[in-house]
């Protein structure tokens, strides 16, 4: 039901989140916040079981913050991923496994931006964009359509709104609002959500087709 | 075992072997990425395949490769391809009631004698040492009819990169969660080939 999105790009990445908290058939909150920092320039997009996605990211979060002060600098994206894979897959065969999904988006100072995505099976990859949930279904298909590398940072926000509103349009379940934020050389960056009431407006700006009678 | 899919094939030749897989990574029908790893390196001569569960896929690749470092610390010199097989077999019976979900494929030359070596396992390590080839993966019907016809006994390296790329193409067109881009390594004496191969889109 929940949605995550991630695109990353040549010297930025993009990673969005819904805000909505459902309990069984209710809806108890719609400005959760399913993006958390995990190190200055790494953030987790999480959802799964409720409980366990904050617990986990946590727990890897501060894990992290734990390396770097045992160690005097922090883990690279790859590494922390590696390091988040390894502990779900530890906790997948264990009598308490964390049911959660993720994708990590990360600045890496060598290699540029990096985009993982993890499923709860602790399966990882290395995607140039990735989403979990049924928003996948049409989000992954607009990505598909016009991620290029070479991009500004306003068309890259155009092309998450492009996917957000495909959701809207397409998918049944209500996912109103989206937060978003923006990683790259200078660390993460909040950009303004993307819901269903900004967008309602900007098209209520694009003129109505004129109807003539006959 | 068909929740990511993937199809993984070895086979041998004359003073060589083939080992191919192709590089979809899904979960169910839905593709996700087009560059997961199935074949790993693990010594000069040396490749596994595992096919199955992508997040086995990396747990089994991982710990593998703990216990191969072990052994050539200890041992000081690499492991032959059949003592490497056992002890995949082994890793993987440790878990007899709780396994591992991959079909381990491995290819190799003996370190001394550059004997070709190839062999398959179930997913809690029951050894499969043929003469040909082996396969394993979502298609693995497929890849048995193919590799069926066109094997043949002392191929060339050149000509066996051309049955096994042939092979295992053939094999992914007829299944939905293999394929979208294939690797294959042809591993002789002094020099390992790695072609990536492109394959049907759709």
């Amino acid at each position: 039901m929940e949605c995550l999105l991630g695109v990353a790009f040549r010297d930025f990445v993009l990673i969005a989140a819904d805000m909505t908290n459902a309990r069984s058939i209710m809806v108890v909150k719609d400005d959760e916040d399913k993006l958390h920092k995990i190190s200055n320039k790494l953030v987790m997009a999480i959802c799964g079981e409720s409980g366990d996605t904050t617990q986990f990211a946590e727990y890897i979060a501060k894990n992290i913050q734990l390396y770097k002060m045992r160690n005097g600098y922090e883990l690279s994206p790859s590494a922390a991923a590696n390091f988040t894979r390894r502990n779900l897959a530890d906790y997948l065969r264990s009598q308490s496994p964390y049911y959660v999904n993720l994708l990590l988006a990360g600045y890496d100072d060598e290699t540029g931006p990096e985009l993982y995505f993890v499923d709860y099976l602790a399966s990882m990859v290395k995607v140039p964009y990735a989403a979990h949930g049924y928003g996948g279904f049409f989000s992954l298909s607009i990505m598909d359509r016009y991620h290029k590398a070479d991009v500004s940072k306003d068309d890259a926000y155009e092309i998450m709104k492009k996917c957000v509103r495909e959701i809207h349009k397409r998918l049944i379940v209500n996912l109103p609002n989206f937060k978003v934020q923006l990683i790259d050389k200078n660390g993460i960056h909040d950009l303004p959500p993307i819901t269903a009431k900004h967008l309602a407006a900007e098209e209520a700006d694009v003129p109505l087709p004129e109807v003539r009678v006959i | 075992m068909s929740y990511n899919g993937g199809a993984v094939l070895a086979m041998k030749g004359k003073k060589c072997v083939a080992i191919a897989a192709d590089k979809r990574f899904g979960i169910q029908a839905q593709t996700l990425a087009l560059d997961f790893q199935k074949i790993f390196e693990m010594g000069p001569h040396l490749y596994v395949g595992l096919p199955g569960l992508a997040t086995d896929t990396q747990t089994v690749h991982e710990r593998l490769k703990f216990r191969l470092n072990l052994y050539e610390l200890k041992e000081s010199r690499h492991i032959h391809p059949k003592t490497f097989g056992n002890m995949v077999s082994n890793m993987l019976y440790e878990k007899r009631f709780g396994p591992y979900f991959v079909e381990p494929v491995i290819a190799g030359l003996d370190p001394k004698t550059f004997e070709p070596y190839v062999c398959s396992m179930d997913l809690i390590g029951c050894i499969n040492e043929p003469e040909d080839f082996v396969v394993a993966g979502t298609c693995t019907e497929q890849l048995y009819g193919v590799c069926e016809a066109l094997w043949e006994p002392d191929l060339e390296p050149d000509d066996l990169f051309e049955t096994i790329s042939q092979a295992l193409t053939n094999a992914l067109d007829r299944d939905p969660i293999s394929g979208w881009g294939a690797v294959v390594h042809i591993i002789e004496k002094d020099k390992i080939t790695t072609k990536t191969l492109k394959t049907r889109m759709d």
